[in-house]
C-alpha cells in the first residue's frame, strides 16, 4: 500500500518525504532513458553539422573526433560558390525550391479552404463522394501513381503544348494536388468549429457574404490554415520522387533535395564535407520553422486525421 | 485552369442571393441550377485539380497495366500501346524475383512498423513521467529528428555508415572484439540486403518514432487520472494499468497510428534510392523501388509492368486501409 500511495503523486512528494532509495533509482533510470532518447534523436543531426564545419583532413581522418578541431567554412563556401552542377549556382536551387513550395502551398490553401467550407457548411449530393475521394487519394502512395502521372502530364503537354515537364510548373501543380486532400480534411474541422450562429447573426445585421468570410470566418480559421499550410510546406520542401521524375536532366530547375542527390552521386564518398554542408542548408531552415510551429503541427495532424 | 475565388463569387451572388445569407444551403438551395450552387462552385477548383492530377492517373494505372507500354508509344505519331491483357500479372506471379521483393517489402515494412510503434509508445510513456522541463527538452530533440528532410536524413546515415571514415565502423572497431567481432573498419553496409535494410529500418524508425511518441503523449494527457488511481487501488502494476487503462483508452489512436505507419513505410523510396545508390543492385529492391525502376530506369521503360506492380501495391494498401476507412465512415467522418 505504501508504494502505491507514493506512486500517486511522485512529483509533489519529492520535497517532503525522506529520500527513498528505490524511488531515487527509478528517477535516475527515467532521466537516463530520457537522455538516451535525446542523444539518439539529436546525434545524427549533430554529426551532420560537425562534419559540415570540419576541414577535409578531419573528415577523412581514420581517427574521427567528436567536435571539429579546426572549424572552417570551406565546405559551405564550396557549396555556395562552387559548381555542383556546372553553370548553376546553389542560390538558384534554393530559389527553385522556394518557388515550388510557396506556389503549391498558396494554391492548395485557397482551393482547400473553399472545399472545406463547402464540406463543413453545406449538405449536397456529391458531398460524401467528395470526402471519400479525398480519403482514397490520400491513401494511394505517390510511388504507385508516379508512372501514370508522368504519362498523363506528358500526354497533356504533347496535346496542349504547355511545357510541364523539365521546369517548375509541373511539380508545382502536382505538389498542390497532393496537399489538397490533407489540408481540406484539416481545415474542415476548423471551419466546422466556427459557430454558424456567428455567421447568421452577422447576416441578420446586414453583412455581405464577403464580409462574413473575411471578418468572421477567416480570423477563426486562420490558425487551421496556418497549420495546414505548414504541413503542405514541409511536404513540398522535402519531396523527391516527383522532382526526380519530372525534372530529369533539366538541372537548372532542380529543387534542393534533387540537388543534394545529384551532389552525392557525383562526389559521394569523396566530398562528405560538401554534402553535409549542403544538407545543412536544406535542413536548418525547415528545423527552425518546425520548432516554431511544432505544437500546431501535432494538433493539426491528429485533429485532421482523427476528428473532423 | 483552376477557378479562383474571384470567379466563384459573382456567379454565387447572382444565382443564390437568398440562400447565401443563411450559409446552410441544403436541398432548398437553388432549384433550377443545382450544379452552380455554392457547394459545387466551392469544391469545383479542388475537384478539377484532384481529378486531373491524381484521380485520373489512378484509373489510368489500372488501364496501363493491361498494355505493353513504353517510351516509343509516347512519341508523336507513335503506334498505340498494345493490349496484352493480364500478361503482366501472370508474369509477375510466376517471377521468383517479384516474390522475393514482395517478401522483403513485407518483412522490412513490418520491422519498421513494429519498432517504430514500440519505441514511440515507450518514449511517449517515458515523456509522460519525466518532469516537465526535461520532457520538453527531449521533445524538442525528437522534433529535430522528425523535421530532418528525408533526403538529408538518408545522406547523414549514409555518411555515418560509410565504410572507411564513417563513424559507426570506427566505433564498432573500437569496441572489444569479443562483443562485436572484428574487421569493421572496411565493412560495407550497402552491398547486401540484410545490412542495407538494417540501416534503412534505422533511418525510418529514427524519423518516425517522434510522431508516435508525441501523439501517444497527447493521448495520455487526455486520459483522466482517476482511471489510473482506480487501477492502482485494485493493485495493478505499471504493466497491468497500461493494458487495462492506457491501451483500451488509446485504442483508436493506436489503430490510426498503426495504419499510417504501414502506409508510410510501404512506400519508402528516397532513403533506399540514396543508400543503394541507383538501381544496379537488384537484391535490395522493395516494391515501390521496383515500380520506379520498371518505369524510369529499365531500358526501355516498361510502363505496363510498372503499373501492374503499382496496382498490386495499391491493392495491398487499400486492403490494409479499408478497415480504417470503414471506421472513419462509420464514425461519421463523411457525414
Amino acid at each position: 500500500m505504501t508504494s502505491t500511495a507514493e506512486r500517486r503523486a511522485p512529483r509533489a512528494q519529492t520535497g517532503r518525504r525522506a529520500p527513498n532509495p528505490a524511488k531515487a533509482a527509478r528517477a535516475v533510470g527515467l532521466y537516463a532513458a530520457g537522455l538516451a532518447v535525446l542523444v539518439f534523436s539529436v546525434f545524427p543531426v549533430y554529426w551532420m553539422l560537425a562534419t559540415a564545419f570540419k576541414p577535409q583532413s578531419e573528415i577523412v581522418s581514420l581517427d574521427p573526433t567528436l567536435v571539429p578541431m579546426a572549424p572552417t567554412l570551406e565546405n559551405f563556401d564550396r557549396v555556395l560558390n562552387g559548381q555542383i552542377i556546372p553553370g548553376v549556382s546553389f542560390w538558384r536551387f534554393m530559389v527553385n525550391s522556394l518557388i515550388v513550395t510557396l506556389g503549391s502551398v498558396a494554391i492548395a490553401a485557397v482551393l482547400s479552404l473553399l472545399a472545406a467550407i463547402a464540406v463543413a457548411r453545406f449538405r449536397f449530393r456529391l458531398r460524401t463522394a467528395f470526402i471519400i475521394l479525398l480519403m482514397v487519394i490520400q491513401m494511394v502512395p505517390m510511388e504507385a501513381m508516379i508512372i501514370s502521372i508522368f504519362i498523363n502530364i506528358r500526354q497533356f503537354q504533347d496535346t496542349t503544348g504547355l511545357q510541364l515537364l523539365g521546369n517548375l510548373s509541373g511539380i508545382l501543380i502536382v505538389y498542390a494536388a497532393v496537399a489538397v486532400p490533407i489540408t481540406t480534411m484539416m481545415l474542415r474541422g476548423f471551419v466546422a468549429a466556427v459557430p454558424k450562429e456567428l455567421e447568421e447573426s452577422a447576416a441578420i445585421d446586414g453583412a455581405s457574404n464577403w464580409t462574413i468570410f473575411w471578418r468572421i470566418l477567416m480570423p477563426l480559421v486562420a490558425p487551421g490554415l496556418a497549420a495546414a499550410s505548414i504541413f503542405a510546406f514541409i511536404t513540398a520542401w522535402n519531396e523527391f520522387i516527383v522532382a526526380l521524375t519530372f525534372l530529369g536532366r533539366s538541372t537548372e530547375y532542380y529543387t534542393l533535395p534533387l540537388t543534394l542527390s545529384y551532389y552525392s552521386s557525383r562526389f559521394g564518398g569523396t566530398d562528405w564535407g560538401g554534402i553535409m554542408a549542403a544538407s545543412t542548408l536544406l535542413t536548418v531552415p525547415v528545423m527552425i520553422f518546425f520548432l516554431f510551429v511544432q505544437r500546431r503541427m501535432v494538433n493539426g495532424l491528429t485533429m485532421g486525421a482523427v476528428k473532423g | 485552369m483552376a477557378q479562383t475565388p474571384e470567379t466563384v463569387r459573382p456567379a454565387e451572388e447572382s444565382e443564390t442571393a437568398e440562400t447565401r445569407t443563411t450559409p446552410r444551403g441544403g436541398p432548398q438551395g437553388n432549384r433550377w441550377n443545382r450544379w452552380l450552387s455554392p457547394p459545387y462552385l466551392l469544391i469545383a477548383p479542388a475537384l478539377v485539380l484532384l481529378t486531373g492530377v491524381l484521380f485520373w492517373p489512378i484509373v489510368q494505372m489500372v488501364w496501363n497495366s493491361f498494355y505493353e507500354y513504353s517510351t516509343r508509344h509516347l512519341l508523336p505519331n507513335s503506334p498505340p500501346a498494345e493490349w496484352v491483357g493480364v500478361q503482366h500479372y501472370t508474369d509477375l506471379l510466376s517471377d521468383p524475383q517479384f516474390w522475393t521483393i514482395l517478401r522483403n517489402t513485407v518483412l522490412v515494412c513490418g520491422a519498421m512498423v513494429v519498432l517504430t510503434m514500440v519505441l514511440g509508445t515507450l518514449v511517449g510513456l517515458l515523456l509522460n513521467r519525466l518532469p516537465n522541463w526535461f520532457s520538453t527538452v527531449v521533445g524538442i530533440g525528437m522534433m529535430l529528428a522528425w523535421a530532418t528532410p528525408v533526403i538529408s536524413a538518408s545522406m547523414i546515415y549514409k555518411w555515418l555508415f560509410e565504410d572507411r571514415s564513417g563513424l559507426v565502423n570506427h566505433m564498432l572497431a573500437a569496441l572489444p572484439d569479443w562483443l562485436v567481432g572484428s574487421g569493421w573498419l572496411e565493412y560495407q553496409w550497402f552491398l547486401d540486403p540484410l545490412p542495407l535494410f538494417s540501416v534503412l529500418v534505422l533511418i525510418i524508425v529514427w524519423q518516425a518514432f517522434p510522431f508516435i511518441a508525441l501523439s501517444v503523449l497527447a493521448g495520455l494527457k487526455s486520459i483522466p487520472g482517476e482511471l489510473y488511481e482506480a487501477a492502482r487501488v485494485d493493485g495493478a502494476g505499471a504493466w497491468r494499468s497500461f493494458w487495462a487503462v492506457t491501451f483500451p483508452m488509446l485504442r483508436p489512436l493506436f489503430a490510426l497510428l498503426l495504419i499510417l505507419q504501414i502506409i508510410w513505410d510501404l512506400r519508402v523510396f528516397t532513403q533506399l534510392y540514396i543508400l543503394a545508390g541507383g538501381f544496379q543492385n537488384e537484391s535490395v529492391y522493395l516494391l515501390s523501388y521496383y515500380i520506379y525502376q520498371q518505369g524510369f530506369s529499365a531500358s526501355p521503360p516498361n510502363y505496363g509492368m510498372g503499373s501492374a506492380i503499382a496496382v498490386v501495391m495499391t491493392v495491398m494498401i487499400l486492403g490494409i486501409t479499408a478497415y480504417y476507412l470503414r471506421i472513419m465512415i462509420r464514425q461519421g467522418e463523411t457525414r
